[in-house]
């Protein structure tokens, strides 16, 4: 087999080839490792071909004897809030410029070496992001923005950026991300690939840096719905004993019922996710897309999910608060950046964290710091959680009339670097249509479905009630065999 | 509602955030900006609705697990302290407190 085309393979495709001894595990690293070199769109943080090739040729060893996981030897790379113990882990901040964590979190170990009970798969590296993934276009790293592959003029998305950019620029073939208000489903629309964000509770959050606890969750990016599956699969499953909010649901096979038939799926259109802040050319795209469904057998309901304009203050409420608890963990005293000059320790706490944080992470701690402080609780903080449950409960009324909900990730293509700099509301305002899901827990995609403005890809989500991963991925799967936007690739590559 | 230059000050020094001059401004801005969009929050009537905490119970009861108070982890010092900015004889240092 000829290794000029590797970068090019699925997941799927990859893991049969090394299984089928077409090609070796090193030979795959090797090709991706360089792709990876002179840090295309500046998507990685931290690479070590030293620690990738020796993992591919442990790989190689268990392929041979024939011992190998599910997807022994296929690269992946991880999103940098998983902390890993043979890369850096900064989670796109100053603050941990260096960190070197003494474990794996479970994902990572989970997708890795499968002598430890993982999938196999070989690290290429850490991805950038945004600071402890708060932002939705990437450009609130400390350590520089990523460009999107489709136009390097335009913002990758966020806070998964470098996973979006690096995987539509065959950087890898899968990624990990992390989604607490989209940021897996805005940044795979932005670059035209596709990721899945399941259930609040079903993928350990052990490892992965926290931002807003009750919102975390990790889950898989890759070219299309079946490579997601593959990942996911091995992702998910209770972490009891290492991740308190971890729920006893069984790990499950994905792949299963990828090809199922979706003859008469009920899928739910929200009146709110097609209103007058959704740009034309995204609506075109999503309604071709539903157009497509429609062909398929599936039946479109309309729906409605009344509070999704609330959902921007409620989660811009109740993710600073828990942000500004789970951040005051970073002091210069245990790990990470410490001020230079002080007189005491507090005035080394302010100086270390005012020199350490970003601006956008420093106005959601002070964000959540206020509606957490006295007096003030109960009408933002515990008022946003009320509105949270309103919320949820009206998921559960629409999916008594449907089986999953489609609808925009966001209102527009990805957006041109600088246009929102100066208003962080403008970013919060469009997150409107992903926040709904991450407030109620429920599994949620993005999968290509057409191009817009400055033929930039869009996306299309869709969202299951809980524990429907399996038949998000079986809709996905089906619209992608009928369909080829998640073939298309940006120019050169 | 609107927050003042000493609402800033307080919550900072309560973040443990040396602001300056310029940055408290435009954080005062910012967020008063972004408790406009808030606005909208306290007009919704939430009489006899329960808070949510974890997302799933909204299907289930959902009860926080508690660990058995027991060692589960192995020593690993020279690691955890391995990217501290000041160790000293495996003690992590910070500005004298007592004096």
């Amino acid at each position: 087999m000829t290794t000029s085309n590797l970068h090019d393979m699925t997941v799927a495709e990859l893991a049969q080839a090394l299984k089928s001894k077409q090609v070796s595990a090193v030979e795959v690293a090797t090709r991706f490792l360089a792709q990876t070199g002179g840090n295309p769109h500046n998507a990685f943080l931290d690479i070590d071909s030293e620690v990738t090739l020796a993992q591919a040729q442990a790989s190689d060893t268990r392929l041979a004897a024939g011992t190998g996981g599910l997807l022994e030897g296929v690269p992946v790379a991880h999103k940098d809030v998983f902390v890993t113990r043979d890369f850096v882990t900064t989670a796109g901040s100053k603050i941990l410029t260096g960190y070197r964590s003494p474990f794996d979190a479970t994902l990572v170990q989970k997708l890795g070496a499968s002598e430890f009970g993982g999938a196999g798969m070989v690290t290429l590296g850490k991805l950038n992001c945004d600071e402890f993934a708060m932002g939705s276009a990437n450009e609130n790293s400390a350590f520089g923005k990523v460009t999107n592959p489709w136009d390097t003029a335009r913002v990758p998305g966020g806070s998964s950026g470098g996973s979006a950019a690096a995987v539509a620029a065959r950087l890898t073939p899968a990624a990990t991300g992390t989604d607490t208000g989209g940021s897996i489903r805005q940044p795979a629309s932005f670059c035209g690939i596709t990721g899945i964000k399941p259930t609040y509770g079903r993928a350990s959050r052990y490892g992965m840096i926290a931002y807003a606890s009750s919102l975390d969750q990790g889950g898989p990016m890759a070219r299309n719905a079946e490579d997601c599956a593959l990942l996911l699969s091995a992702m998910c499953g209770p972490d009891l004993d290492r991740d308190s909010t971890s729920l006893d649901v069984p790990a499950e096979d994905f792949t299963a019922s990828l090809n199922a038939s979706i003859e008469g799926l009920r899928i739910g259109v929200p009146k709110e996710f097609f209103g007058e802040g959704l740009t034309a050319d995204v609506r075109a795209a999503v309604d071709g897309a539903l157009h497509e469904y429609e062909k398929l057998g599936a039946k479109l309901v309309p729906i409605s999910l009344p509070r999704t304009e609330l959902s921007i203050p409620v989660y811009y409420i109740i993710a600073p608060a828990e942000a500004s608890s789970n951040l005051s963990r970073f002091d210069g005293v245990k790990f990470g950046h410490r001020a230079k000059d002080y007189v005491d320790l507090v005035d080394m706490y302010k100086k270390t964290r005012a020199e350490g944080f970003g601006s956008e992470v420093k106005r959601r701690i002070m964000t959540g710091a206020y509606v957490l402080s006295h007096g003030y609780y109960d009408a933002y903080y515990l008022q946003a959680q009320k509105i949270r449950r309103m919320i949820a409960d009206d998921f559960q009324n629409a999916f008594k009339q449907c089986d999953v909900i489609a609808g925009p990730v966001a209102p527009s293509v990805a957006w041109k670097f600088g246009e929102n700099a100066n208003d962080p509301v403008a970013d919060y305002l469009a997150d409107i249509f992903t926040l709904p899901a991450s407030l109620a827990g429920l599994p949620g995609m993005s999968l290509p479905a057409g191009f817009g403005a400055g033929n930039m890809p869009v996306g299309l989500q869709l969202i299951g009630n809980y524990f429907q991963e399996a038949k998000l991925l079986n809709a996905a799967h089906r619209l992608q065999q009928a369909t080829d936007f998640h073939l298309r690739k940006p120019e050169g590559i | 509602m609107s927050l003042t230059p000493q609402d800033i000050a307080r919550i900072a020094n309560l973040a443990r955030l040396e602001l300056q001059p310029d940055e408290s401004e435009r954080m005062l801005t910012q967020i008063n900006g972004f408790f406009g969009i808030v606005e909208a929050m306290q007009a919704v009537d939430t009489t006899g609705i329960e808070p949510m905490a974890h997302p799933v119970a909204a299907i289930q009861d959902i009860t926080l697990r508690l660990r058995p108070d027991v060692v589960s982890e192995p020593n690993q010092r020279d690691l955890n302290q391995r990217s501290a900015p000041a160790v000293e004889r495996g003690l992590f240092l910070v500005p004298k407190v007592i004096e």
